[in-house]
């Protein structure tokens, strides 16, 4: 399905001040295009601007050189107002090479600002991003504002001094064009010098390379007669609370939000994993943090991993796993396990374009299916989803919570973009966190391992070590009154009965479900999870600044669903859910509520843009016969 | 510990389960021996945990009165390394079978050898899969008739030790069954072993491939069918010790020669190559190996886990120093 896109018209280079800008840096993956967007996104965040994140990279480690497949690229969306995507079209699109122009300059504004390394363009690099002549001459770049450099020969004269050869001269390219794009918004060059002096404290001369080629390039735009129409661009500063921030990927939010879920919790935590795209900066990041009551296992496979998250569990910590989508498949069995024998575990699936291999570094929210219904028997399992890269902490520490209080598996989803993608984050104070300490059972007098909480059905957690409460659990049926084996008929349906119970009452301990923007009744809510709250937010945002009767509803849990997600969805005319697959969320919708809830898909391994989101908004209005 | 450990007797290792294998199954005699044993270790019985995968042998946690986890097919070592972890305190056990440890479970035997965590791993070997009623296994001699292999099976056979000393196991032994005194000798050392202690345990299964091992537990031929190792003694056999094994230097294969003679090998259980060689003895030529075929001292896996947790924690930390670790910007 082609979805329909609305162009934003939001985007002006005329003035000299602009309220939000989209820049994209795009080159080799051999470039250091990341690095470059890492340090501009830094410098921006200190002057002031609001501003979201998406490194968009390509699945081969280090391609051909000129290779469109080898393309790395990184996006960043800032500007006065509150920013929840990575943008729609570009308004400065910086390109190292041709490959490099012909992956993105489709998605450059007319009138947008394009910077080139003419020195880039050699007819071996035309001939391998497949242009039959070179574009810089054929006046097919004539509607964008063009600013030609040999990036290469101005590098190269602003590292001269330092003799380093042309091989490793050339590297700096990458920071002379930041300096020139931190120039063209007005940008602090001091925390980049500062991270290049750290980075290469062992080599002074490439950090003073480096440093040199940042500050030529910021030299540059204030002293090279520039094309008309290029000039520096003031982004006046967000109203954002006050508090002390930082930037944070989702990543690093989840890694943090489990450490955090341990220390409420009291709990020791193993991390067990096995290196899966793009899932894997997860295992990195827990694994610095070790110095809390934190440990890793690297597994020599998934099932190994969920496996051992398990004997952590039964062991008396709180074991968590983390996949994609094909690894997370392997350890549906084990996570079959953890139901059965009531031990809470943590399944965190950073969700990747499908099926089998698929995309493994593009964004899909494809596992939904999986997660709800994906193992065998009748295995509930509470599933939540984060919805931006900062809500990966919260949502970490709910995992937590349910799977210690409910002793139960639990799925956390996340997925490809919120993983890798940053935002500005307002540090939490972690003393106003409530704390959920573990109490495991120790009383040996008529101890039993089937002893539930009432209130929960929560099994005793009884781990080895303690006195008088040895026990044998297993993976076969097990009896209500004692825990052994019971293949008593009876006993089977009043267990299965009690699981699905204990999931299903997680609803009566969880929020209510809040509508994030516009009113709690109108003509339509557009009703999303995950990692599609920016774009829906800003569609919707939009709408409404058009007079649109347009609410958004982001739903964090699952399953189980919200107790009162069938009233607020029934108070609406219309329902919209848009989704990262081919509408699996809205079928649940449809089939919990019977209600005429209807799809937006997008299968194409990025974000939703906002424009196509707002098209989806202007259609369903127009079809429902009036506007408010 | 503060205080002296009440003395137990195997009474109080046997759970109230009521014990369900074939009757004849060569895993009673086992449960029965590991049940005796586990008072001597005189270690508190809460720290003792079994964990299996499935089949026959794999009900084993069931029957002892410690901390037991019957998890799923294959996956007992995995599990048994979070436990570990978790938890270095305990004495873990593994239990598990020809077809739980290398068919499906093959790739997590060679991990947790490879990584040497600090476990116990019984392997009950009956070149058969039982529960699923008689199937052959990675064990089971080429040609076992069964009814997925009616004419014969085709693939060719594993030895548990061989495998196990390849994937650089630090502990590698062979008992039998029914042989209380040698089982209780034998566990009893990969107990005392630091790292994964692998043992497989040649168990008859009366059902589905009776007789398999008869040869070397039967009283009238065993004594000319295997050899007892101990370390430091020449390596000889028979029903008058007249038998004894040598290398032969041209052909780096070990071979029959009388006892008397001078070359008789002498065993050694810190010998890799020797020890591989021993693993793959087997009849008509050559008697069976038991005893404890190999040994090597090397670091577990778990206690380098906490040498890196000791050392990395040696400053304390909180929440609000990771949250504001790094680049941090104030708004007024």
């Amino acid at each position: 399905m082609e979805l329909v896109e609305e162009n934003l018209n939001e985007h002006h280079l005329d003035e000299k001040e602009v309220v939000d800008v989209v820049v994209r840096f795009a080159g080799d993956s051999g470039d250091g295009m990341q690095l470059t967007g890492n340090n501009f996104t830094e410098a921006t965040a200190l002057y002031g601007n609001d501003l979201s994140t998406f490194p968009d990279f390509p699945a081969e480690i280090r391609a051909p050189v000129g290779a469109t497949f080898g393309v790395s690229a990184f996006q960043i969306y800032f500007g006065a107002n509150d920013v929840t995507t990575a943008g729609d079209a570009l308004d400065v699109l910086v390109v190292m090479n041709p490959a490099a122009l012909i992956t993105n300059v489709d998605n450059l504004v007319d009138g947008g600002l394009l910077i080139v390394d003419s020195g880039a363009f050699t007819a071996k690099n035309l001939t391998k991003a497949k242009y039959q002549v070179n574009p810089l001459e054929d006046g097919s770049l004539d509607k964008f504002r063009v600013l030609e450099i040999d990036i290469t020969k101005q590098v190269l004269a602003a590292v001269a001094e330092f003799n380093l050869g042309h091989k490793t001269g050339v590297r700096s390219k990458n920071m002379w064009t930041l300096g020139l794009v931190l120039w063209l918004f007005d940008r602090d060059r001091a925390g980049t010098i500062k991270s290049l002096k750290t980075k290469f404290a062992s080599k002074p001369d490439i950090a003073n390379a480096n440093i040199a080629a940042l500050n030529a390039g910021h030299a540059y735009g204030e002293t090279a007669e520039l094309p008309a129409g290029i000039h520096v661009y003031k982004v006046p500063k967000a109203k954002v609370l006050p508090g002390t921030y930082r930037n944070i990927t989702g990543t690093n939010a989840l890694a943090w939000g489990l450490v955090a879920g341990s220390e409420l919790a009291n709990i020791d935590l193993l991390f067990a994993s096995y290196p899966i795209t793009p899932a894997s900066n997860l295992l990195h990041e827990l694994v610095r943090h070790r110095d809390f009551d934190i440990n890793t296992f690297q597994a020599e496979d998934e099932i190994a991993a969920v496996c051992a998250a398990i004997g952590a569990s039964f062991a008396g910590s709180l074991g968590v796993t983390s996949s994609a989508g094909p690894g997370i498949a392997l350890k549906s069995e084990g996570i079959a396990l953890a139901c059965a024998t009531e031990l809470p575990l943590i399944v965190v699936n950073t969700q990747r374009g499908g099926p089998s291999t698929g995309l493994p570094t593009k964004t899909e929210q494809s596992d939904l299916n999986m997660a709800l219904h994906g193992r065998h028997g009748d295995t509930p399992m509470p599933v939540i989803a984060s919805s931006t890269p900062a809500d990966c902490f919260d949502v970490a520490i709910e995992a937590v919570r349910l799977a210690t209080k409910y002793m139960t598996p639990v799925m956390l989803l996340s997925d490809g973009y919120l993983a890798n993608a940053a935002e500005p984050w307002k540090i939490p104070d972690f003393t106003e966190f409530e704390p959920f300490p573990v109490q495991h059972y120790t009383k040996a007098e008529d101890f039993k391992p089937s002893i539930r909480n009432e209130e929960t059905l929560a099994r005793v957690w009884a781990k080895p070590g303690t006195a008088g409460v040895e026990h044998r659990i297993g993976g076969i049926e097990r009896s209500f009154d004692t825990g052994d084996i019971s293949y008593d008929p009876a006993n089977h349906q009043k267990m299965t009965d009690l699981r699905q119970a204990k999931v299903a009452g997680i609803a009566n301990d969880i929020p209510l479900q809040e509508v994030c923007l516009g009113n709690k009744t109108g003509k339509l809510a557009v009703v999303g999870w995950g990692s599609t709250f920016g774009a829906i937010h800003q569609a919707v945002k939009r709408a409404r600044a058009e007079g649109l009767d347009v609410s958004h509803i982001q739903v964090r849990y699952l399953a189980p669903l919200p107790r009162n997600l069938e009233e607020l969805l029934k108070s609406f005319d219309s329902i919209l859910v848009p989704e990262m697959n081919t509408g699996q969320f809205v079928r649940l919708i449809r089939s919990e509520y019977l209600i005429d809830a209807e799809a937006i898909n997008k299968v194409a391994g990025q974000p939703f843009k906002i424009g196509e989101i707002l098209a989806a908004i202007h259609a369903k209005i127009a079809a429902s016969g009036s506007n408010s | 510990m503060n205080q002296a450990l009440p003395k137990l007797t195997v009474k109080d290792y046997a759970s109230n389960q009521e014990v369900r294998w074939c009757p004849g199954c060569g895993d009673y005699a086992i449960l029965k021996t590991i049940q005796k044993l586990m008072p001597t270790f005189e270690q508190p019985k809460e720290n003792q945990v079994f964990i299996s995968g499935i089949g026959c042998s794999s009900r084993f946690p069931y029957y002892m009165n410690t901390f037991g986890f019957h998890t799923i097919h294959g996956r007992a070592p995995a599990v048994a390394t979070g436990v570990k972890l978790a938890n270095p305190e305990l004495d873990v056990w593994v239990i598990t079978g020809d077809g739980d440890g290398f068919s499906i479970g093959g790739n997590h035997m060679l991990h947790v050898l490879r990584r040497n965590v600090d476990l116990q791993i019984l392997l009950f070997n009956n070149e058969i899969y039982g529960l699923t009623k008689g199937q052959y296994s990675p064990t089971s001699q080429t040609g076992t008739r069964t009814p997925s292999s009616p004419t014969g099976s085709i693939d060719l056979p594993l030895a548990p030790c061989e495998v196990a000393i390849g994937s650089g196991g630090t502990f590698i032994a062979r008992t039998i069954d029914t042989q209380a005194k040698h089982l209780a000798a034998v566990v009893t050392r990969g107990h005392d072993h630091r790292g994964a202690s692998f043992i497989e345990i040649l168990q008859n299964c009366p059902i589905y491939n009776d007789g398999i091992f008869e040869q070397v537990t039967d009283k009238k031929t065993a004594a000319d069918f295997k050899v007892e190792l101990v370390h430091g003694e020449p390596i000889i056999f028979g029903k008058e010790r007249e038998r004894g094994i040598r290398l032969n230097h041209d052909s780096l294969k070990l071979e029959l020669v009388d006892a008397s003679s001078d070359d008789v090998l002498v065993h050694d259980e810190t010998n890799k190559v020797l020890a591989t060689m021993l693993a793959i003895m087997k009849g008509p030529d050559l008697p069976v190996a038991v005893g404890v075929i190999y040994r090597e001292e090397k670091n577990s896996y778990v206690d380098d886990s906490q040498q890196q947790l000791i050392s990395v924690r040696k400053t304390k930390v909180s929440m609000a120093d990771l949250l504001t670790s790094g680049h941090t910007w104030e708004v007024e």
